[in-house]
């Protein structure tokens, strides 16, 4: 069985961009929802003095990370923001004091089990740095008696175009990166661990097939460009063959998923003692006039990063956060960056307004969502209402990658109904 | 600050459209057409550029009285016209092609509410009604013979073509539709292009060889004579009135090539392919029930225990 998909232009300008660190933003926004889960608390009050890793927002749920400082400074506000996502959340702003200064108290954490590992991931504050922010230690929190992982899934695909920070993670950091992949190895007892690279990244593959070329169990696979490739379920099936159910988790097929990013990122933690409070993000699009991967801390707003790539803010039309196929369309360059955002694009022009015409039943839709569904079926059951339809066509598996959208020569919003028709069907 | 203008996920969109579609199909009927220009001379590039402007004449004059956006720049109905056209004999009256052309646009596609909604192929059902209503005018065939046409039977009734006349289409029958090498040319252009699959007209030509070879005919002679080319690649592809999914058309073409053949072998009637392809028509929306796609990991339906 192959998954359908479809090809894109990959447009990855900055591949070759060495990663360039931003150096100490004026002042940062933390947002204390920084990906899916309940938002955290902040642990700060105005006119505390932070430092680099000092944490700042908690919460005792347990779908909630802590989030850290990635400045020193002074906390000059609890504000509130709506983040893209139409939510509101409280902010924590910090001014910098431009020195930078590491937090004293921060130390290599002790990982000597499974739950040490995972209360060492969730204090680093790690998230699934990939786009959808899954908190990691969730990941790793899995019940012994009921699953038993043998097989750990690097995802390196970066099937979305102009993104390159995981590809830059891949290339800068493969130390840590093999690091991370043997940490989780030998706490957890896999068997298993491969790393899928789409193929769009030859250096990336052959230097991992030469680092690992003496490791035993730990395996390079070279997947094919297409889109989506990078999606979970996608990824997981294409590197081991296992199908991930419906309303079943990676634990429950024995795998672990996880962004190369991430792995990297709990690395630094097992090794420095630093936690997430800086990530890699590249910055593309016609209207930056240097396209370039910046490292900066969370917080940092969008404006200065695109000023560090040389972008010509006023003639911004557009502006997105993450790929073009899934990524969130922004309405204010001053927003923060997030612990999960992997790129802004700028552009130049306005969204293009589609005319759509009636469906012509051609079919493409069918043949290019990669979970076999059938989003022409969607969209008419939706149109009449129809949530008995809507759940036998199994809307609930969408997962809105766009694919549909893209390949529909009638121009219809496919996967915008989709996402409304899940709304709809999920609501009772 | 300034504030820019959102729009929901994907921000890319591939180059196809409707009217691409169209266009491509359009090239497509390209050999077609010559080959009617060679075998039939120039009437029958009048003939086929009368209905095509007739078409989209009443689709404009449709879209006009019903207040709906002016459809005629997606090309389709030019497409209806010139396929229409293609299943006419050279020596219609054009006047006859006219109600033709306002049977397939008017009646067929737009009283269904246009592109995309109409249930059955518009230039199949113009040319069944053309066909009942003047049935005289409708066989009086043109046998192309150098420069002058003669009136005879076609192939499929005489039986006594050689292959290769077959083949290159220097036999009687519709405008369009005796050069089975000019429509495999453009069909094969359409899989090229990737603008239909090839599963329908195989399952159709394949079914209607198999049939024929069962039942003690020529096949070869069967496959290339009358109105099958025609109809396996350029109306059993039709998109609206098609299944959406490959096995559904696998399932559509072998119950054109089964209806085909009991009509030619059984019926009365010479030729059968546009009654097999609307009798079908009318099964699709059945077929893409039966044919959906599995979704991938989905958890099987519960089933109710048996009873024991």
């Amino acid at each position: 069985m192959r998954l359908n998909g479809i090809r894109l232009s990959h447009n990855k300008n900055t591949e070759d961009c060495e990663t360039v660190e931003l150096g100490c933003p004026a002042k940062i926004i933390v947002s204390m929802s920084q990906h899916i889960g309940a938002p955290a608390e902040p642990t700060v009050k105005v006119g505390d003095l932070v430092k680099v890793g000092t944490k700042i927002g908690d919460a005792d749920t347990r779908m909630t990370c802590p989030i850290h400082s990635g400045v020193s400074g002074k906390v000059t506000k609890i504000g509130e923001i709506l983040l893209p996502n139409g939510k509101a959340c409280k902010t924590v702003e910090i001014e910098s004091d431009g020195r930078q200064e590491k937090d004293e108290g921060l130390s290599p954490p002790e990982i000597t089990d499974k739950a040490s590992l995972a209360a060492a991931v969730r204090a680093s504050g790690c998230c699934g740095m990939g786009g959808a922010g899954f908190p990691t230690h969730i990941k790793l929190d899995y019940d012994e008696e009921k699953a038993h992982i043998d097989t750990l899934v690097i995802n390196a695909a970066e099937c979305e175009p102009y993104i390159t920070s995981d590809y830059r993670e891949l290339i800068e950091n493969s130390e840590g990166v093999i690091g991370g992949m043997k940490l989780i190895r030998d706490v957890l007892g896999i068997e298993r661990v491969c790393i899928g690279i789409e193929e769009n990244k030859p250096r990336a593959i052959k230097l991992f097939r030469e680092k690992l070329a003496s490791e035993k169990g730990i395996e390079v696979i070279k997947l094919r460009s297409i889109y989506p490739q990078g999606a979970e379920k996608v990824i997981a099936f294409n590197a081991t063959g296992r199908i991930i159910g419906e309303g079943q988790l990676p634990s429950d097929q024995g795998l672990i998923v996880m962004n190369v990013s991430t792995v990297g990122m709990i690395y630094q933690y097992a090794q420095t003692g630093m936690p997430f409070c800086a990530r890699r993000v590249t910055l593309d699009g016609d209207a930056v006039g240097k396209p370039s991967n910046i490292s900066a801390p969370i917080g940092t707003p969008i404006t200065d990063l695109l000023a560090a790539a040389d972008t010509d803010i006023e003639n911004i039309r557009r502006l997105l956060a993450g790929g073009p196929m899934m990524g969130m369309s922004l309405y204010d360059p001053s927003l923060p960056l997030l612990k999960t955002t992997n790129a802004f694009l700028a552009f130049k022009s306005e969204a293009q307004e589609f005319l759509h015409t009636n469906c012509i039943r051609c079919g493409r839709c069918i043949e290019a969502c990669p979970l076999g569904l059938m989003p022409c079926e969607f969209e008419k059951a939706y149109d009449r209402r129809d949530r008995d339809a809507l759940n036998k066509l199994k809307i609930n598996l969408c997962m809105n990658c766009g694919s549909c959208t893209y390949v529909c020569p009638a121009k219809r919003p496919l996967a915008e109904k989709n996402q409304l028709a899940k709304g709809f069907a999920l609501s009772r | 600050m300034k504030k820019y203008t959102v729009s929901p996920s994907p921000h890319l969109r591939s180059g196809a459209s409707t009217t691409l579609i169209m266009f491509h199909v359009i090239i497509a009927t390209v050999p077609a057409m010559i080959a009617a220009g060679v075998f039939f001379g120039w009437r029958a590039l009048l003939l086929i550029g009368f209905c095509a402007i007739t078409s989209m004449i009443w689709e404009r004059l449709c879209c006009f009285l019903m207040k709906r956006p002016d459809s005629t720049e997606d090309l389709s109905a030019l497409v209806t016209g010139i396929l229409l056209a293609f299943n006419l004999p050279v020596t219609l009256p054009l006047w006859i092609a006219a109600i033709g052309t306002f049977v397939a646009i008017v009646i067929t596609k737009q009283l269904f509410g246009g592109i995309g909604q109409n249930f059955a192929n518009p230039a199949i059902v113009g040319r069944i009604v053309l066909m009942l209503s003047f049935t005289g005018r409708m066989t009086s065939w043109a046998v192309p013979n150098g420069l002058d046409a003669v009136s005879s039977a076609t192939p499929l009734v005489t039986g006594t073509a050689g292959y290769f006349d077959l083949f290159i289409g220097r036999c009687g029958g519709c405008l369009g539709e005796t050069s089975a090498l000019a429509l495999l040319i453009g069909g094969i252009y359409l899989v090229v292009m990737k603008v239909i699959t090839p599963h329908a007209p195989l399952a159709f030509i394949g079914t209607v060889y198999a049939f024929s070879a069962i039942t003690g005919r020529d096949p070869i002679y069967q496959i290339l004579s009358g109105g099958l080319m025609l109809g396996a690649i350029f109306m059993a592809t039709d998109y609206v009135t098609t299944p959406v999914t490959k096995k559904g058309r696998v399932i559509f073409g072998i119950g054109c090539g089964l209806i085909t053949c009991v009509i030619r072998f059984w019926c009365s009637a010479p030729e059968g392919v546009s009654y097999s392809i609307l009798l079908m028509n009318i099964v699709t929306p059945y077929i893409d029930m039966f044919t959906r796609k599995k979704p991938f990991g989905a958890k099987p339906p519960e089933k109710k225990e048996a009873p024991q």
